[in-house]
């Protein structure tokens, strides 16, 4: 008899989270627009997604979760991070279309890739 | 058995000291003959000399793997004050730092200071991230160095060299020293005898540990070469936080342990960053380097001792 209602209240906070959520994406969607963001999470020495593709136009967020300094380093040198320490972030945003290859610039085996497709 | 031609311990004396001791993991590699030398009992007066290498203090460094960096350094500083026999000099193969903060370059150079010797410093990947691109290292220790910071001395009768191979780094690659740090090696050893003994000291490992993991140096094959026809040729590198040694023909290399925190071993673990160990045994597994020059004796001998012996 409890746990049908506790069952009970935790769906049915579970549906009003849903139902706020809902309201809160809408809201957004009806704002000005804001430009699209995206993330790249350094995790073990990798960068998470490995390749990330988004649009033109669209801010990329490099954030470091390591306990180790990593940098991003773009191949040609198109952009370019101070180090970045834990929980540290960069931010660039890709304002041409096309494929970026990058990589850490204290540990290079660390690669990565950004395809920036137009519209 | 074999006769030990050393002046100095037998090799089975010292293994039961050292079991006596209780130190564990003191040891000694020269060449393809194994030899035991308990830290410290080198007679350096008579037969040669000894230096220090430290490598990897890392100072600034915060993590859980290791709290206090700087703490740790003033132990194997301590340690190096400590010895019997005081060392010529010391040789520090890099991250010096944590992140290249003024504040960190002058708190390394306090403690490092007391142990009241010179040192000669190659810079790590940690140590050039500065605003300026490695302005803050070469500022401090670039003082009678070439291009980002490589110069040789002699001491003793020994050609020391140190290298930068942590500069222009390529997307996937490992270490690089570059053309014109190598040519510069080539004119720097040209007028050497081949039996003048020869150590090369730089960041990274010159020779290929993991690639995966960036262990390794692109163009070190060069350099290599260039030291193939001396009779001793002895090569001290870090940043991989751990121990490791290999001997090829006259050549003997050597990774140092890091005063800061450890690293995995190679394929033990996802990536090569700090390696958590519990508090009781962070110490065994950080130290100093002790290397020995006996004239007329041709390899090295290398000792490594941790901070908790």
């Amino acid at each position: 008899m409890n746990t049908l209602m506790r069952v009970t209240r935790r769906s049915a906070l579970r549906l009003a989270t849903t139902v706020v959520l809902g309201l809160a994406c809408h809201h957004s969607t009806a704002m000005a627009d804001d430009p699209p963001v995206a993330k790249v999470s350094i995790d073990n020495f990798a960068f998470t997604p490995a390749t990330l593709t988004v649009k033109l136009g669209t801010k990329v967020t490099f954030v470091n979760h390591d306990d180790i300094p990593h940098s991003i380093v773009s191949v040609p040198g198109k952009f370019r991070s101070k180090a970045l320490d834990t929980d540290q972030s960069f931010e660039y945003t890709f304002a041409t279309a096309g494929d970026f290859d990058y990589f850490c610039g204290l540990h290079p085996h660390m690669k990565g890739k950004i395809i920036v497709t137009p519209e | 058995m074999a006769h030990d031609e050393h002046n100095g311990v037998s090799r089975r004396h010292a293994l039961e000291c050292m079991i006596w001791a209780g130190t564990g993991l003191v040891w000694t590699m020269s060449g393809g003959v194994p030899t035991s030398a308990l830290l410290g009992t080198a007679k350096a007066a008579d037969t040669g000399f000894s230096f220090l290498q430290i490598s990897d203090s890392h100072v600034g460094f915060d993590k859980p793997a290791n709290p206090n960096a700087l703490g740790t350094l003033e132990e194997a500083i301590a340690k190096v004050g400590a010895l019997p026999a005081k060392p010529a000099f010391m040789i520090h193969t890099g991250d010096i730092t944590h992140l290249s903060k003024d504040t960190q370059f002058d708190d390394a150079k306090q403690v490092i200071g007391r142990a009241g010797l010179d040192v000669h410093y190659v810079p790590g990947e940690h140590d050039i991230i500065d605003e300026n691109h490695g302005k803050a290292y070469l500022d401090r220790y670039g003082k009678g160095t070439k291009g980002d910071g490589w110069y040789s001395f002699d001491d003793h009768g020994v050609h020391f060299v140190g290298l930068v191979n942590v500069v222009d780094l390529k997307g996937g690659g490992m270490g690089n020293l570059g053309p014109e740090q190598l040519a510069w090696l080539a004119d720097d050893l040209k007028a050497k005898s081949a039996s003048t003994p020869v150590v090369l000291f730089a960041h990274i490992p010159l020779w290929t540990i993991a690639p995966d993991w960036g262990w390794g140096t692109e163009d070190s094959a060069q350099a290599l070469q260039l030291v193939s026809r001396f009779g001793s040729v002895t090569i001290l590198n870090g940043h991989i936080h751990q121990i490791m040694q290999k001997v090829e023909g006259n050549v003997t290399f050597h990774t140092a342990r890091s005063t800061a925190f450890p690293q995995p071993a190679p394929g033990t673990a996802p990536s090569p960053g700090p390696k958590l160990v519990p508090a009781g045994e962070l110490r065994s597994v950080l130290g100093i380097t002790d290397v020995v020059y006996r004239v007329g004796k041709e390899p090295l001998a290398i000792t490594d001792s941790t901070l908790a012996g």
